[in-house]
């Protein structure tokens, strides 16, 4: 009975806030010109004060509208409004906003404060890729050191400042550090994060015991220095675990200095931390000095690797390799854009045969019962023989085959630029069935449990059962090039719109979709419930099959359009800068790295220690790992 | 500038005693020592829910949600279900209307973007991404419970099945596993203070017990304008679980009792309700809700 009364009750009061328009005056002084964030029982405002007619004075106006009913709860929240707004007026900090009015009006609660203009660090955060420099990092640091100083210095009482984050701290237009929100302006934060306990993730052990010291501001400026160098964001990771992602194995670019500085601010112990903020502005200083540099050369680092990895041997044809190679019985086969399939000894690189078509080869071959298989520009499927090269049947589509081959159970599935997905009895080279897509075909089939999935260069993903009926079908945005692959009941497989999808196999149910920096046309592979993909942003990402969370990147130095290959524990993959990378796929750190002349735009063969690339330099390499 | 947030304040205690040292389990009635369903003879999901104030409570603040649909005559209808619980917490009747609030919010948002759209036979690959619909369905019980709830909370565990594939979303100590093969795994990780501070060899298991804020959860629906919420998909285990309870159970029922008492019991809802049994029998220190999904082999 009670349950439902106050539902009732309740239900009143659905509508929520009602926002003030822009138009509106308040106070005969403050035109309201639009919204700068809402969220709880506040919204803030950005406003003009029109007692500066001749000039654009603009302000931030927070405006706290209670909707409790409940009178002591009603008055503490006041008085807490008011305290807060007596505090700040008597602060006086280039780096802490200006108070200019309190007042009440009704049930609601004003406070007019300085306008910044600018960005908030987690914003900046948001809309960066890659790193951010780490010297930048280092000088807001040093800024953050001095404005916390000024607080825990402040007379009769140090104060604490409590909720250091990135998001409530903003760099203005003249690249000036404020801190927002003192409890008032939390509303500040785009992101509108954190819950009420401090902020989750960045507030020190002892915060949670309900102590509040300057050693805590300290720890959540490590935590918050922590979160910029690494963009490991600890609202979603345990807390206090900062220890178990150690900054420079995700952002080498940190000099060692710098990391052991940060690890100190977040020691568990508080007495452990540095003493005060000046304390730890003169450890960033030195460690400034001392370094001299503080971004170490990644490169030095990288050479090192370069020895990790013997060539065995290279093979250069006579024009780029654009595709991949398979190992077969002993022999690796490649397609050159010369037009020729080739095959080659594994062990020694000797050249065995050449297949011409009449047009370029781009995929992949496939091999089965001594034949290979391989689409060419030149709009067929061609069968050799393994042993000889000799031609066993063609089968001719309307355009030119730029998919793979994919084998299953007597059948050969590719698409064509002729917009179908045909499916060819390996046998003969006759047709069994082909299926409409609403554009080429780049993408390589994925057979699995009977039905087979593709993408087409207009956004559609198919999946067709064995008998060629549409089971369902998935738009996206932009072309999908990318091939799918499957893991524990979901299909994966990127996009040039951005992004990675992973769908239900039955019925094509969205699970997740995660954004990268840029299209992708790259194959995902899959190891440790983890999803790999390159991108045109020139990472490489491995992405938490379950929880759709970034859980490392490995940034090359162009895009990275081929595929990883995941073997063992290892991810090997080829950008378009030349190199193939090889790394860790726990960690995404570089194992090693081997140069090419030109662009690795296909995926590699692997084999027990050996690996067979092909490069846009026209040879291919034989690896011993 | 201590007024600015005293987060002491903020904390929300759960009144909690703690698990009684050894754990008895009332003995078993005859019939279910032999029990006639077997999962493994099943073609279809069956489920079962146990409900029960506790013996040291006198009210009951957890919210259940069950609702399964076993189409087996329209192969184009995928099975779907949704399973949740919610632990609420606070002063007076906060810590029930906010799990119950927070119960309809999640259960009215999904049902509304999957499973009425499954029936009305809209395509479904034009929807959002089901990780996104959970967390945005958390997110907006969160928002229902700042605004018309003040000073209550609840944690929440919803479990949405669609076809084969089960996603989760999660904010507090209670919990969801998997158990297959004899083993159990717990999928969702509680968001206890105490715990993470074990976890980090920070404060003993004794220390724990006289912790005075043993009872802080860092993540729960409720506790501020914005909420992170853990989201996991998994496949569903065949011949296998999955299984979701408050901490009124797993506090108190170990987890190879849970287990044994599942594989015991047959049916879901048999177990259910020993494993409440169970855990009043272990003295019943909190309230109790469990809510077991039983899967037939492939």
């Amino acid at each position: 009975m009670t349950m439902r009364r106050t539902t009732r009750a309740l239900d009143n009061q659905t509508e929520g806030l009602e926002r003030l328009q822009p138009g509106t005056t308040l106070q005969d002084r403050y035109l309201i010109l639009g919204v700068l964030g809402s969220g709880g029982m506040s919204s803030v405002y950005k406003g003009r004060d029109l007692h500066f007619p001749n000039v654009t004075k603009l302000v931030a106006i927070k405006e706290m509208t209670s909707m409790l009913t409940d009178q002591t709860m009603y008055e503490m929240v006041v008085t807490n409004f008011e305290r807060e707004a007596d505090l700040l007026a008597t602060l006086s900090h280039p780096s802490i906003p200006r108070i200019y009015d309190y007042y009440t009006d009704r049930n609601s609660l004003y406070l007019v404060m300085e306008f910044i203009d600018g960005k908030d660090l987690e914003a900046i955060l948001h809309e960066t890729d890659d790193f951010l420099p780490v010297e930048q990092v280092i000088n807001w640091a040093i800024d953050l050191c001095d404005v916390l100083s000024y607080l825990h210095n402040h007379k009769p009482e140090p104060l604490v400042f409590r909720d250091m984050k990135p998001s409530n701290v903003m760099v203005d237009q003249h690249d000036q550090i404020r801190l927002i929100d003192f409890g008032i302006a939390r509303v500040f934060q785009p992101g509108q994060k954190g819950t009420m306990i401090g902020t989750e993730g960045y507030s020190p052990p002892e915060q949670y015991r309900g102590e509040a010291s300057p050693a805590g501001d300290i720890y959540a400026l490590g935590a918050t220095l922590h979160h910029l160098l690494t963009r490991r964001d600890p609202r979603i990771e345990p807390p206090f675990s900062f220890s178990e992602r150690p900054i420079r194995e995700i952002n080498p670019n940190v000099s060692p200095e710098f990391e052991a500085i940060i690890n100190t601010s977040l020691d568990y112990d508080p007495k452990k931390r540095y003493a005060s903020a000046e304390a730890l502005k003169q450890a960033l200083l030195s460690a400034v000095k001392e370094t001299g540099i503080l971004i170490r050369p990644r490169t030095a680092e990288i050479r090192a690797h370069e020895d990790d990895v013997k060539e065995l041997w290279s093979f250069e044809c006579e024009d780029e390799i654009r595709g991949s190679p398979i190992l077969y019985q002993d022999m690796i086969f490649i397609g050159c854009y010369d037009n020729n399939l080739y095959a080659l000894d594994a062990q020694t690189g000797e050249f065995l045969w050449k297949y011409a078509t009449d047009g370029g080869i781009t995929g992949r071959p496939a091999a089965e019962d001594g034949v290979i298989f391989v689409g060419s520009e030149d709009h067929r499927l061609h069968a050799i023989t393994a042993r000889s090269g000799s031609l066993v049947w063609t089968y001719y589509t309307e355009g030119p085959v730029r998919s793979s081959p994919m084998l299953s159970h007597g059948h050969i599935f590719f698409g064509s630029d002729d917009a179908y997905l045909h499916v060819v009895n390996s046998l003969n080279g006759r047709r069994v069935w082909r299926a409409e897509a609403s554009a080429p075909i780049w993408s390589t089939p994925l057979i699995h449990e009977e039905r087979v999935y593709f993408g087409c260069e207009s956004g559609d993903f198919y999946c067709y059962d064995f008998r060629g009926e549409m089971k369902w079908r998935k738009k996206v945005k932009r072309a999908v090039t990318s091939s799918p692959i499957t893991h524990d009941g979901l299909v994966y497989f990127g996009s040039k719109d951005w992004t990675l999808y992973a769908l239900e196999v039955e019925n094509g149910w969205q699970v997740w979709r995660f954004r990268m920096g840029g299209p992708t046309i790259s194959t995902p592979s899959t190891s440790e419930d983890k999803i790999f993909i390159g991108c045109g942003d020139n990472n490489i990402y491995a992405v938490h099959a379950r929880h759709a969370r970034e859980v490392w990147r490995f940034s090359t130095e162009h895009q990275v359009t081929g595929s990883p290959t995941v073997f063992e524990d290892s991810l090997y993959c080829g950008s378009v800068d030349g190199f193939l990378y090889c790394l860790d796929i726990r960690s995404g750190r570089l194992r090693w790295r081997f140069r090419t002349e030109g662009p690795i735009t296909g995926s590699p063969a692997i084999a027990e220690d050996r690996l067979y690339i092909g490069s846009n330099d026209h040879k291919v390499y034989a690896l011993l790992t | 500038m201590s007024a600015l947030k005293n987060f002491f304040e903020r904390i929300i205690k759960r009144e909690k005693t703690l698990p009684p040292e050894s754990v008895k389990t009332a003995p078993l009635d005859p019939s279910s020592l032999e029990p006639s369903w077997h999962l493994d003879e099943q073609q279809t999901i069956a489920v079962g829910a146990a409900q029960s104030t506790g013996i040291e409570r006198d009210h009951n603040e957890d919210t259940l949600f069950v609702l399964l649909s076993n189409a087996t005559t329209d192969n184009s209808l995928p099975d779907f279900g949704l399973f949740v619980v919610a632990d609420g917490m606070g002063g007076h009747r906060a810590g029930e209307v906010a799990s119950a609030i927070s119960v309809r919010t999640t259960a009215r948002l999904l049902i509304e973007a999957t499973f009425l759209k499954l029936l009305e036979n809209e395509n479904p690959t034009n929807q959002l991404p089901l990780q996104e619909l959970i967390r945005q369905a958390l997110e907006e019980a969160n928002e229902s419970v700042v605004e018309r709830v003040p000073g209550g909370g609840t944690t929440l565990t919803a479990a949405l099945l669609l076809n084969k594939q089960i996603t989760i979303g999660h904010v507090g100590d209670s919990r969801a596993y998997i158990i297959n093969d004899g083993r159990s795994d717990v999928i969702t990780r509680d968001h206890s203070l105490v715990e993470r501070l074990i976890e980090l060899g920070q404060l003993s298991p004794e220390e724990a017990a006289s912790y005075p804020q043993r009872n802080v959860l860092y993540r729960a629906i409720g506790q501020g304008a914005n909420l992170e919420v853990d989201i996991v998909s998994h496949s569903i285990p065949y011949g296998g679980y999955l299984f979701l309870c408050s901490d009124g159970l797993w506090g108190v029922v170990p987890d190879h009792e849970i287990r044994r008492i599942i594989y015991k019991s047959g049916h879901p809802q048999a177990a259910c309700e020993e494993l409440v049994r169970a855990a009043n029998a272990a003295g019943g220190p909190d309230n109790i809700s469990a809510v077991l999904v039983g899967f037939p082999p492939k």
